[in-house]
């Protein structure tokens, strides 16, 4: 990993949704201020994986998680500390914008209420600030006080970004957020990716190929519960290691 | 799985094969031309070099095309990225042959300097050269790529066998046979750099095969 920082680190991670091992001792470091991308097919457990990066495996019944999960040197996984943290320093945007049905303004300034901040002038200028890095504010700044559902789905995915921004996280994870948008919309939140890993840690599941070679620096792929690989994106694109990386970044796979 | 785009690929190869049997069909005529001191073949083979710039531009554009289009990953991009170096190397190497033609013009019109054995046998290990990079290339060799790599040695070594015998045994002895032996001295080296184009094309071949990147590091070979 060139001796760069790690951020998150997944150390033997073994995951069941009930008899079915859905990731099966997964090692991997996330490098401060990269992107690291997830690639792989369906049902490989690249999802799964990022949920387990914010606890929000959690929530799903009947499952089981061994391993460690650090989040800088604190051991995410254990029993004392409060998801919710965890939540709040990991980020999470999906692949569906979900903006709440309230105006654009409010769906900024909900978490931080929620988060106990009720000094008018800070949320306004944490709102402010999260749109503008979200590269969003010059669209919505004359209508912040429409509803947000009114705006288009690129506009929304930047939205649900900046929400995640406002309570100040430490890493974000983008499962296929560019999943329902158009290229220009992709182009878009590819560039914002490209900005926001100056100040964030980013990871991003993934099934383009070609946004994988675009905006990250590590890419890991994922096969039936395991990692097969995990490299320089250039690596992967361009010479991988592994056959079954060859086969499936190259269509070959099936 | 089958893949539509394996067609395109096979076509490419076809299409690489096609030039590279044209490029050593000139480089032949080119030393058959200097043999028989030939002015008309050795024409010929300038005349046919456009036909060959012409392969490398439709080449050159399928790679292209075939870039924007497929957006190829791993083995399918180092293939496509190495055809385009590959076509760019065998038509500088048609374009020697035209050089090595223009000194048989030169020539035509005056009596051989010496009877020609270290040329043809230079040529013999270029069209070597290029037979055997090309077979690596269409059927993903890289062991005989490696074997061209180590053939340029014995071209190096006769070009300069070559030069030292005209300049020490012809033209220091009797400066009036520079017109005889300069075009002579410079067909050695236009062979010479065939035979560097064909381990460049080697060198490429092994990194479409293994990524390893031998062109400057021999110690990778």
């Amino acid at each position: 990993m060139d001796n760069l920082p790690i951020k998150m680190r997944a150390h033997g991670v073994d995951f069941f949704y009930g008899q079915h091992h859905a990731l099966k001792n997964i090692n991997l470091d996330i490098a401060k201020n990269h992107v690291t991308a997830i690639i792989g097919p369906s049902g490989c457990g690249k999802s799964t994986f990022i949920r387990l990066l914010n606890r929000m495996n959690e929530m799903v019944p009947n499952t089981t998680l061994t391993g460690k999960i650090y989040l800088d040197c604190l051991d995410i996984l254990s029993p004392c500390i409060d998801p919710a943290e965890v939540r709040r320093r990991v980020g999470m945007v999906f692949q569906k914008p979900n903006p709440f049905p309230k105006n654009i303004f409010e769906n900024i300034s909900y978490g931080l209420e929620v988060n106990g901040i009720k000094n008018k002038q800070l949320i306004e200028d944490r709102v402010v600030e999260s749109l503008k890095k979200s590269a969003i504010w010059d669209e919505v700044k004359d209508r912040l006080h429409d509803s947000a559902l009114r705006l288009s789905g690129g506009q929304q995915q930047r939205l649900c970004i900046a929400r995640c921004l406002a309570i100040q996280p430490e890493v974000l994870l983008f499962d296929e957020p560019c999943a329902s948008l158009d290229p220009i919309s992709t182009r878009k939140i590819e560039e914002l990716i490209l900005e926001l890993k100056k100040d964030y840690t980013i990871a991003i599941v993934t099934h383009n190929m070609q946004q994988a070679a675009r905006i990250s620096d590590y890419t890991g792929f994922f096969l039936l519960g395991d990692l097969i690989e995990f490299d320089k994106t250039e690596k992967i694109f361009k010479a991988p290691h592994d056959s079954r990386t060859e086969d499936y970044i190259t269509g070959r796979f099936g | 799985m089958q893949r539509h785009f394996d067609e395109e690929l096979r076509k490419l190869k076809d299409g690489i094969l096609i030039m590279a049997t044209s490029v050593d069909q000139a480089i032949l005529e080119s030393v058959e031309a200097l043999k028989t001191l030939d002015a008309s073949k050795a024409k010929d083979v300038i005349t046919c070099d456009q036909k060959i710039d012409e392969m490398e531009n439709t080449l050159q554009e399928h790679c292209l095309n075939l870039l924007a289009c497929q957006q190829p990953m791993a083995i399918d991009l180092r293939f496509l990225t190495m055809a385009m170096s590959i076509t760019t190397d065998l038509e500088r190497m048609a374009d020697l042959a035209v050089d090595i033609a223009q000194r048989v013009c030169e020539l035509a019109d005056k009596p051989l300097l010496k009877p020609l054995i270290d040329i043809p046998q230079l040529t013999v290990i270029a069209q070597q050269m290029i037979k055997k990079a090309i077979n690596a290339f269409l059927n993903n060799d890289a062991d005989l790529a490696r074997k061209v790599i180590l053939m340029d040695n014995e071209a190096d070594r006769l070009r300069n066998l070559i030069q030292k015998e005209l300049i020490c045994d012809y033209m220091a002895k009797d400066p009036t046979t520079a017109t005889r032996a300069v075009p002579l001295l410079l067909i050695a080296r236009h062979l010479e750099r065939i035979c560097d184009h064909a381990t460049n094309i080697a060198e490429d071949i092994i990194y479409m095969i293994d990524a390893k990147v031998v062109k400057h590091h021999p110690e990778n070979l």
